[in-house]
Order: C-alpha cells, then sequence, then structure tokens
C-alpha cells in the first residue's frame, strides 16, 4: 500500500512520540527490556521505530511487528518517564496499523476472530466457557485427558494453563447470577459492579464475593444487566473499533444506573474503563458521556478502604505478599489501597517483594500467544516471589492470577504457596465464603 | 551506507561464540541513537560479555578497517555512542556481572555495565561513597561514565568520575588488553594512561573493567532554597558562601524561565515572579552542619535573598530537590526539540555568563532557559525549540556558537560534562587552538593508526559546522 509518510506517521501517532528525549529513564523498568536485554524490546526503542516510520527512514513497517508485538502494554514505562511520552496511546495506534496490515497465521486469525469478536463481548458465551470449563472438571474428562498427557499438546500452550485454572462454579450456581445486594450495615455508597468477561466466567466465585464483601462493607450493590466486556484485550490487540463498541454499549449500560462509582476487582479492565474517556476522544457524541462513565470507576480497594470492613479473623502468622497488576499501578495508579486492606487483617506479616512493579508477563493473552517470552519474563517474577518467602501472593488481576498459580506451578512450589486474589483472601477473612 | 561484506559477518560470528550477534533491521535502528542528535545505523550489534572475544573483534576490525563503537544504555547527550559511520556497535550494558567492594582498600572494582546507581547503593551498604552523581545515575552504566568524564551536583565538593578512577582494563584499537594505573591512590609509574582514557569518549579504547576510589559518607546532609529577586544577587550569594570558608556538596541554580516552566508543569508552589532560586545541600558531621546551615544562610540574606527555605527533614530536603529534577522535563514540553549545552565558567564568571547568556537570547530569538550546577560554574543553557523548523534551527544554531564563544572568552570551556561528540567538535580549535589540538589528533593517531575506534567523535572533520538543521 503507497502511503505518504506524514499520512502514515499521523496513524502512527508520530507527533506523540517528539514528546520523548530518549533520556532512556524507561529502561530499568521495562520488563522486556530487562528480561531480553536489547534496545528493540524498550520503550525508547520502539518509540524510535515510529519516530522513523514518521520521518520516512522506515517504510516497510513488518520491521515494527516483532518489538511491538512483544510489548506486555504493562506501561511501566508511562510511570517512569519524566517528559510524559503517552506510551500507550502510540502503542495503541501502532499495533492498530499493523493488524490493519497484516495477514496472521491460520490458528492466530482464528483466535482474534472467535474470542476477541465472539466470545469476550457475549454474555451468554462466556457463560458457555465457564459451564465448559466446569463439565470438563466435573466429567472427569480432565483427570483422562491429564493422564494421557494430551494436554501437553495442546496448541498455544494451553496444556500449561489447563492445569492451574480455578475450580469452576456449576451451571446452576451460574444461573443464580449476581445478585443485587443491599447493604448489609451503615449505607455509604451505591456501587454498580463490573463483572468483566473473564472474571465472570473463570472466577465467577470471585466476583460473588467481591458483591458480597462491599454490601457487608455498607454498599448498596447493583449488577448493571446489559453490560459487557470492557474492551482492553482488543484495544491491546489493536482491534479499536471492536474496544469502542463495547465501550458505548458499557457507557449505555452503566448510565442508566444512579451509582456513586463504577466498581470493578479486575486491574487490567478498571484500566480500560478509566480510560474510556481517551477511547472516545475523538467522537463528539460519546466524548463526554465516556469521560462521565471513566470519572467514575473505581478498583474495589478503592471502595473498601474508604469503608469499614466486617471483623476480619486473625491469621496464624501467615506470610502475605502483593504483586500488584500494571494497569492498576501505571493506568489508575491504584497502589496503596489493596496493601492497607492486606494490613488490616490481624496476625499476618506483609512482605513487598523486590521489583514489584514489574510485569509477571501475563499481560491479557500474552502469555498464551508468546509463550516463550512469557515465561522468561515470569522465572525474573517468581525470583523475587521466593525471595519474599511468603505462603500467600496476592493478585488483583484474573490475568496476574492465573500467571501466578502457574509460576507457583512451574517452581513446584504448590504445596506451600498460594495464588490469590485480594478478594477471595479478605472474603475469608471475614468469614464470607 | 555499509561497511560490512557478508564474508565479514560470517568472521565475526565465528568470533562471537558466547554472546549475541544483530542485524535485523529493528535492531540495527534500535542502536542508531542516543540521548542527543541524530540517527546512524550501524551494520551490526555485537552483546558479549568475552573480553578475550571483544579484543579479537577489534583485532578483526582493525585488520578490515571496520568502525567500533563502544556504547552503554545510550544517555549520553552528545553524541559519544552514535554509529555516525557504520559500522560494529558493542553493547557492553550485558558487561553488568563485576560489582565487587574492597571496603579495606576503599575501592570498588566494576565491570562497564554496571549501572552508576548500582554502585551508589553497594557503597552505601557498607557506610562508603562513590561521589560521581549524573542525574541519569539510575540508567547511565559506569562504562559510560568513564568514557564521557561524567560530572553531576556533587562535583562541586568531590570532582567528577576522572577524580574516582585508578586502574583501568582497556582494549586497544589495536585489540590488544592491557591495564593501566593499579589499586592504590599513589601510582606515578610511567604516564598516567588511566586518565588519558577517562573522558576520551570512547575514541582510544574500551573499557573493560575499572577501579574506582570510595570514600566514607557523610553523616548527614541539608538543605536549603535562597530566592533572589535579581541574577545578580544569586551569583554573588554563590561567590560569598564559596569564598567563607564553606564548602557545599551541590550549589544548583534555577532562573526565572526554568521556573515558571517547573511551575506549569507540577505547581510546586515556586516564586514564578523571583528572578533566580539556588538550592544548596551541605553535608558533614550533624553538629558542624547545623551551625553551617545558619551560616550560609545569612550570608544569602547579606546580599539580598528574599526569603530562605531551609528543610527540616528529609521529605522537605526531596521536596526542595524536587524542583530542581523538574527542569528538564518541564522546559521539553514547551516545544519538542531540547539542545541542552553544558558550557563551564569559573565560577566568579556566573554573572557575566547569565548576562551573555540573556543578550543571546534576545539577539537570536530563542527560547533559552538557563539551571545547573551553579556552584561549579556549570551553567547549563538549554535552548528549547522545534527541529520542524528549519528557520529556528538556524538560528538556534548561531546562539550555539555564540555560548560556547562566551564561555571561552570568560575563561571556560566547551562543555563541563556532557563531553564533545559529534555536535562540539566544529568548536575545539577556538579553545584549544590549533597546536593544541594537534597535539590531541597526534595522541589519537597513535594509538588508533587505522582509526577505526569510535571515529566522528572529539575531531572535526575538514570544514566541519553544527548542523541542527
Amino acid at each position: 500500500m503507497e502511503q505518504s509518510t506524514k499520512q502514515l506517521g499521523k496513524e502512527l501517532q508520530y507527533n506523540k512520540t517528539n514528546n520523548c528525549v530518549q533520556c532512556g529513564y524507561c529502561l530499568p523498568v521495562c520488563p522486556t527490556y530487562t528480561t531480553f536485554g536489547v534496545e528493540t524490546h524498550s520503550p525508547r526503542g520502539r518509540i524510535n521505530l515510529v519516530k522513523m516510520v514518521g520521518e520516512g527512514r522506515i517504510t516497510d513497517l513488518s520491521i515494527l511487528e516483532e518489538p511491538f508485538d512483544l510489548c506486555l502494554g504493562c506501561r511501566a514505562c508511562e510511570t517512569a518517564c519524566p517528559t510524559r511520552v503517552e506510551y500507550g496511546s502510540i502503542l495503541e495506534a501502532t499495533r492498530a496499523a499493523l493488524v490493519k496490515r497484516k495477514r496472521f497465521s491460520a490458528p492466530v486469525r482464528l483466535l482474534r476472530k472467535s474470542m476477541l469478536k465472539k466470545v469476550f463481548p457475549s454474555r451468554k458465551l462466556m457463560n458457555v466457557t465457564g459451564n465448559s470449563m466446569w463439565l470438563y472438571e466435573k466429567s472427569g474428562l480432565q483427570k483422562a485427558l491429564r493422564a494421557s498427557k494430551i494436554t501437553k499438546q495442546l496448541p498455544f500452550h494451553l496444556g500449561a494453563f489447563e492445569s492451574i485454572m480455578p475450580p469452576s462454579v456449576s451451571p446452576m450456581e451460574r444461573a443464580r447470577a449476581l445478585v443485587e445486594q443491599k447493604a448489609k450495615t451503615e449505607k455509604r455508597f451505591t456501587v454498580a459492579f463490573f463483572t468483566g468477561c473473564i472474571m465472570d466466567a473463570m472466577f465467577h466465585r470471585i466476583n460473588q464475593l467481591s458483591i458480597r464483601l462491599l454490601a457487608e462493607a455498607g454498599c448498596d450493590v447493583v449488577v448493571v444487566p446489559k453490560q459487557t466486556c470492557c474492551g482492553a484485550l482488543h484495544a491491546h490487540a489493536g482491534e479499536m473499533e471492536e474496544a469502542r463498541g463495547l465501550a458505548k454499549r458499557n457507557i449505555e449500560a452503566f448510565e442508566k444506573i444512579a451509582a456513586d462509582f463504577i466498581v470493578n476487582n479486575a486491574g487490567g479492565c478498571g484500566a480500560m474503563l478509566s480510560e474510556y474517556g481517551h477511547l472516545l476522544a475523538h467522537d463528539e457524541e460519546w466524548k463526554e458521556r465516556a469521560e462521565a462513565f471513566s470519572a467514575k470507576s473505581r478498583d474495589i480497594s478503592q471502595i473498601l478502604v474508604q469503608c469499614r470492613l466486617p471483623s476480619l479473623s486473625p491469621r496464624g502468622n501467615e506470610k502475605v505478599t502483593y504483586q500488584p497488576s500494571c494497569h492498576m499501578t501505571n493506568v489508575q495508579k491504584v497502589t496503596k489501597e489493596p496493601v492497607e486492606l492486606l494490613k488490616r487483617v490481624p496476625g499476618i506479616e506483609f512482605v513487598a517483594m523486590e521489583q514489584e512493579q514489574m510485569c509477571c508477563g501475563s499481560a491479557g493473552i500474552y502469555n498464551i500467544v508468546h509463550y516463550d517470552a512469557s515465561m522468561q519474563i515470569l522465572d525474573e517474577k517468581m525470583k523475587h516471589a521466593k525471595k519474599t518467602d511468603a505462603t500467600i501472593l496476592i493478585t488483583t488481576n484474573p490475568g496476574c492470577l492465573l500467571q501466578m498459580k502457574l509460576g507457583i506451578e512451574r517452581e513446584g512450589l504448590s504445596e506451600s504457596v498460594r495464588a490469590l486474589h485480594l478478594i477471595e483472601y479478605l472474603a475469608d477473612a471475614a468469614g464470607i465464603l | 551506507m555499509k561497511v560490512l561484506t557478508a564474508a565479514h559477518v560470517k568472521e565475526i560470528q565465528s568470533i562471537v561464540v558466547t554472546g549475541r550477534v544483530l542485524t535485523d533491521e529493528c535492531d540495527r535502528f534500535s542502536y542508531s541513537f542516543d540521548g542527543s542528535f541524530g540517527t546512524f545505523l550501524p551494520d551490526i550489534v555485537i552483546q558479549t560479555k568475552s573480553v578475550a572475544e571483544m579484543a579479537a573483534l577489534v583485532k578483526f576490525a582493525n585488520r578490515e578497517k571496520i568502525p567500533v563503537y563502544p556504547r552503554g544504555q545510550s544517555t549520553c547527550l552528545s553524541g559519544g555512542p552514535l554509529p555516525v559511520k557504520g559500522g560494529m556497535v558493542f553493547d557492553l550494558s550485558v558487561m553488568n556481572d563485576v560489582l565487587e567492594i574492597h571496603e579495606e582498600d576503599l575501592v570498588a572494582v566494576v565491570s562497564p555495565g554496571v549501572l552508576t546507581a548500582a554502585i551508589h547503593k553497594a557503597a552505601e551498604q557498607r557506610g562508603l561513597m562513590y561521589p560521581p552523581d549524573p542525574s541519569s545515575s539510575h540508567v547511565s552504566t559506569i562504562g559510560g561514565n568513564l568514557a564521557e568524564n561524567s560530572g553531576g551536583p556533587r562535583g562541586l565538593k568531590y570532582g567528577v568520575t576522572k577524580d574516582y578512577v585508578i586502574g583501568l582494563e582497556v582494549i586497544t584499537p589495536e585489540g590488544e588488553i592491557i591495564r593501566t594505573g593499579g589499586s592504590t591512590v599513589k601510582n606515578v609509574t610511567g604516564y598516567d594512561l588511566t586518565k588519558l582514557i577517562v573522558g576520551s569518549e570512547g575514541t582510544l579504547g574500551i573499557i573493560t573493567k575499572a577501579v574506582l576510589r570510595l570514600i566514607p559518607k557523610p553523616q548527614q546532609t541539608a538543605t536549603m532554597m535562597a530566592i533572589f529577586d535579581s541574577l545578580i544577587d544569586a551569583g554573588s550569594a554563590i561567590s560569598k558562601i564559596l569564598s567563607s570558608g564553606l564548602f557545599p556538596a551541590k550549589m544548583e541554580l534555577m532562573d526565572q524561565a526554568s521556573m515558571q516552566a517547573v511551575e506549569q508543569y507540577e505547581p510546586l508552589g515556586l516564586p514564578i515572579d523571583a528572578a533566580a532560586l539556588i538550592l544548596i545541600e551541605m553535608d558533614g558531621h550533624p553538629l558542624a552542619l547545623q551551625e553551617e546551615v545558619q551560616q550560609a544562610a545569612a550570608l544569602c540574606r547579606a546580599v539580598g535573598a528574599r526569603e530562605v527555605r531551609i528543610a527540616r527533614d528529609k521529605q522537605e530536603e526531596a521536596e526542595l530537590w524536587k524542583a530542581r529534577k523538574l527542569v528538564s522535563p518541564a522546559i521539553v514540553r514547551i516545544r519538542p526539540t531540547k539542545i541542552s549545552e553544558d558550557a563551564t565558567v569559573p565560577r566568579s564568571k556566573i554573572p557575566q555568563m547569565c548576562e551573555r547568556l540573556q543578550k543571546i537570547r534576545e539577539i537570536y530569538g530563542v527560547h533559552l532557559v538557563v539551571f545547573g550546577h551553579a556552584g561549579d560554574g556549570n551553567l547549563h543553557p538549554n535552548i528549547i525549540c522545534d527541529k520542524s523548523d528549519p528557520d529556528e534551527m538556524r538560528r538556534v544554531e548561531q546562539a550555539v556558537a555564540e555560548i560556547f564563544k562566551a564561555a571561552i572568552e570568560l575563561g571556560g570551556t566547551l562543555s563541563g560534562e556532557h563531553g564533545i561528540g559529534t555536535m562540539k567538535a566544529p568548536f575545539m580549535e577556538m579553545e584549544l587552538g590549533a597546536a593544541g589540538l594537534d597535539m590531541m589528533r597526534r595522541i589519537k593517531e597513535a594509538w588508533d593508526p587505522n582509526q577505526i575506534m569510535n571515529p566522528g567523535k572529539i575531531f572535526p572533520e575538514p570544514g566541519q559546522k553544527l548542523e541542527l538543521s
């Protein structure tokens, strides 16, 4: 496709790269740079590649493919950047430009099409996913397949993930769905609960616990029926139109409810929700509505920390560490609340992990499509996790939670260490089952 | 322009057994820049921890006359690691595994890829200090600091990188591995090649190991900010304090333009109606410090400071320093291109230099901001511009040349701590004279007869001019 340098530059948001002064402050915080050890996989390197396109020195966009594919999108570089380069925007725009021009291999195309466009956005299909996972476990199929080692040959290393999938809830329990709850104590807030697609299919129980915990802590919780996937996975994969469409559906659904906040329990989703304003900034009709939505979006820890939690039973000298979700840290800028909540649990010993701000390598579907790279990054993370000596590893995002479970399994620590979502841990301490 | 043939690449790959050889387009582009100006593609990038492999590569390069460029993490502000003539880039950031602190000898032994901040941390854990503190120390490698002879705010009291290097291991441009200096502070055996290599900007060899001198860490620090209605008064405060017997660790200056830029970037409550502020850090024994801080505050007031703020604890110290830290990021928000200079004058000439800079700003109509390490005369006049505007860039070229001229006329130098690299090369003769520059050139020729080691730096090409547009 013949295109002028200027148009290409605009498409890739070349203008935003000019804020980069190439100081390199992003290098030490970038998980792919520190793990792979080449400038090509650093934020500064990637930004420079876009600069080169904008200045006409690169005309073959396929040069950008590998570096941009292998970016985790954790956006730790934005937190470190002194000149506030909008790396996330550049990444999104560049990925969208690459996706537009690329012919994916057949299995990747299938995965992108079926999962991104059909499954995640559909509540019904996500329920089916959840239910088939349940059936798979309960029917004995799981046991049989595990024994036959067939799972080891699944494409995309899905076999590795199969063994760490959480126990699923039964269709009956799922059908009970997530119901509204009135505050169980003096009311503080009315919150609309964002269920998320993966969170709801795979971690339905954590959603249920979240709603109950919010109610116990004094929130009226409303579950908006027509909500859908947040669109984060689409945006990260460069499918911007899909992401915008989903954002609009959510904005419409939540506008119907007069809630103080829109609360989610998944760092990645929360980041996307908090950026709807940015996502729809060029859409006159939706811009303001999107900004209003984003202004109300909160992580569950931000709400709970302002509430009186039900009494928490003491834990017997448990060592607990926390692996923050990158998107909660770097996009939502929520860092203190989860730790503060953990410290409210009597009897725990909280140990901060070294290099906790480094991504665990989960990053949406990164660990599925770039399995080897992801595992290298995870191995680095697990070195620091082991150093804490903690027996509980807390996360605040479904992707991180699965990745931590995988890390524990890879290190052979399944007997002694557990990975839990913050809500599971708090609910357990509060006696909510 | 590619200078390597397929046969060359094959030979390189046969030499590099333990490391990586990168030739993909995306990699070549990713090693084509530094923190300054310009894009120059290398033909090949090599990463190896093996000194023997690297020496063999240099021997090969010398035989085939292929340019070689040592590179750390490329935070350089003067173009030091730019592969301006194509050839091989050695990514030395991978050599990051030697960091030994020898407490009894008060030295550190390091490999070139170790981050400067890692040396700071390791020394501090043992109650020691490695003083040079370039503001990029959490990203910059010690190898790059050595090549460029980096400074930093503490240069005022403690000196710069060269004052803390006592021994080196170097691969010469002919591929020999030599050792200079040693592990003792006193060493007068022969020429001081250590000091020659430090600051030679990678033109005389590749540093593969260094022995650094450490000193006991001062027990405590204290910070104060003094605000002035005139830049001249701020300048006199600096010379008054330095001639009073006090010896601050850092003394930093911010002019009105830089305060305004910071306030726009992140409101900190700086006095933007004032002409200048200075930040002073003292260090030493807590009892002595108490008295010295009061003395310095009184001196500032005596020369007309309208306000003096003294930090009461570590947190307040950090808040005062935040303003200075934000200057660099704040000013690039104004316009996209930053030309960062580091012309340095004798400290008594700071007020005159400030006046000259003021005039340059007016004559050439450029956005010029002045801040920096005023205590040691190392000002950072930064010009903020837009490189896509050729007319503006021509004015910037003229203004930069005038800045250099002003510094030299006042008895100063082109560069206090960033290095000459590519951009300042045309001005070398102005400072050194023809004979002085020729002596340097002859040293370079003796070390590097085939001109393969980091060519295109320090020495101007015939007829070379500063070109930004």
